[in-house]
């Protein structure tokens, strides 16, 4: 907590000190906690329920792409009836891994889940600290290779979004129509404002003259890029609620509203 | 309604200990923090020890922790804090003490001297170097660097690990290293350095270094993650490592 005026009547050396901060320095680590753990509550819930993921012709976004012959969608047949468990787990792991080693969010748990440190000048919640030089924290390091990834599950969102208009009776558009396209359009935004993709784009190069393509969109993924935390809450919070508005729908709760 | 008087607590000791030391200063329009002290110096502690200098945000001299925040003193208007309560001030905490609120920062220049030296490549056949502006841009948003060290001061890795000094260069160096490593001309390769021995993986990106930047250089972003992906591509991508050995770029 932070020090009072009387509480520094009795400091005699800076060395152990918490911290001399008098803002409330919790409140952002305590709410950043707060949503990335009701996240992981939901997402969990509905990976494991296994139900109430497909409502013609919308598929959650928490089940996209569906590989599995026993899905009540299949979007690409690959794993037959070998697969006995939750389709859902062959593809969130692909997601989690990018916004668990995703830059930004490395800064929001890393302050708010593991207090290292839980805001700046407040004194780290552990003795010893090795960063991310040894296993497990290694493992952010490839980063790049869960962008790569999460690309392609992308693309099948997108398809989702286009699917979204083919309704049993016709063409049209629902709410759920927007719903899965602002989700794609979001996730694919907080895709682009990635650090390695900016990286791998441009921003490896020394010389940008000598390479005016890339230097343009280095330039454009610049401008998303300082927006990438925006994106990281948007999105995520998006996806969930895209997936509870397919979730309504199957279970009968709510109705799509058919805007044309 | 504006304060009457500042109550000031500003820390008075060494590296032996010390305390805070209430000051109570008439207050003025416009004051900053540097005018306080400035005003307890000349009014009730003639030996209150502070370093400073151009009083204009640009020479990095008068860093400190006001109320708990890595701060200029000379860019920290009264106003903008609140008066109603006592204002701390203390010395950057991860720098050794000498003196009340100053500090020795010479771990940074012992960083400074490790950086590989700027090494151009061979000049053209008229005997001059070109660059365009376009190439030049992102590095001259870390030249703006003042080398007050908040950054340094701020980031928890030497901050409450003092055992990690040893082999971490901290932001403010890694800004420095990032305008050598992007430099269009500069030949010099850093990479392994900077994993092995300068310690760029100790960095977890909790960006205090750029909350407290009072040249708001994005050094997380802009310094320090570009740096950990240079790093990824020369020693944790394969598959880069595998396109470089075929194409040998």
């Amino acid at each position: 907590m932070s020090n009072g005026s009387a509480a520094l009547q009795d400091i005699k050396t800076l060395k152990n000190v918490k911290t001399l901060r008098k803002d409330a320095w919790w409140v952002e680590p305590l709410l950043t906690f707060a949503v990335l753990f009701s996240f992981v509550v939901y997402a969990t819930f509905r990976a494991f329920e296994d139900n109430y993921y497909y409502v013609a012709p919308y598929l959650s976004p928490f089940y996209s792409p569906c590989l599995v012959d026993t899905c009540a969608h299949v979007s690409w047949r690959i794993f037959g009836k070998m697969w006995l468990i939750t389709p859902a787990m062959l593809i969130l792991w692909i997601p989690g891994g990018f916004r668990m080693t995703c830059y930004y969010y490395r800064k929001a748990y890393y302050r708010s889940w593991w207090l290292s440190p839980p805001a700046c000048a407040v004194r780290d919640g552990h003795t010893t600290y090795t960063g991310e030089t040894r296993f497990p924290l290694l493992i952010q390091n490839i980063h790049r290779y869960f962008f790569y990834f999460a690309t392609v599950i992308l693309l099948f969102l997108w398809w989702d979004a286009f699917e979204a208009i083919h309704f049993p009776d016709g063409y049209g558009v629902g709410v759920g129509t927007l719903v899965l396209t602002l989700n794609a359009t979001l996730l694919s935004l907080y895709s682009l404002s990635c650090h390695s993709c900016r990286h791998l784009c441009g921003g490896h190069l020394d010389s940008f003259s000598k390479n005016p393509g890339q230097y343009g969109v280095w330039k454009t993924l610049t401008k998303l890029n300082e927006r990438h935390m925006l994106f990281a809450w948007v999105s995520l919070i998006w996806v969930a609620l895209s997936d509870l508005y397919v979730r309504l729908l199957a279970t009968g709760m709510i109705h799509d509203i058919r805007i044309f | 309604m504006a304060a009457q008087e500042f109550v000031m607590q500003v820390w008075r000791g060494d590296s032996s200990g010390g305390a805070f030391k209430e000051y109570r200063i008439p207050a003025s329009e416009g004051m900053v923090v540097l005018d306080v002290i400035h005003a307890i110096q000349a009014k009730h502690a003639t030996d209150l020890a502070v370093r400073w200098n151009c009083k204009a945000g640009k020479c990095g001299s008068c860093s400190a922790e006001i109320n708990g925040k890595p701060k200029l003193m000379c860019m920290t208007r009264m106003n903008s804090l609140d008066t109603s309560q006592p204002i701390s001030v203390a010395p950057m905490k991860t720098f050794p003490i000498i003196r009340d609120l100053v500090t020795d920062v010479s771990f940074n220049f012992e960083m400074a001297k490790r950086v590989p030296s700027f090494k151009p490549r061979p000049k053209e056949a008229d005997g001059t170097y070109r660059m365009q502006q376009e190439d030049i841009d992102r590095v001259q948003e870390f030249h703006k660097c003042i080398e007050c060290f908040l950054c340094q001061n701020v980031c928890h890795v030497i901050r409450d690990h003092e055992e990690n000094k040893k082999h971490f260069a901290g932001p403010r160096l890694f800004v420095r290293y990032a305008a050598l490593e992007m430099h269009p001309l500069d030949t010099n390769d850093r990479r392994e350095l900077l994993k092995e021995r300068m310690g760029l993986g100790f960095c977890n990106i909790t960006k205090c270094c750029t909350e407290v930047c009072p040249e708001h250089i994005h050094i997380t972003d802009n310094a320090i993650i570009p740096l950990k992906e240079r790093v990824v591509d020369e020693f944790y991508d394969p598959i880069a490592r595998m396109i470089r050995k075929i194409t040998g770029k």
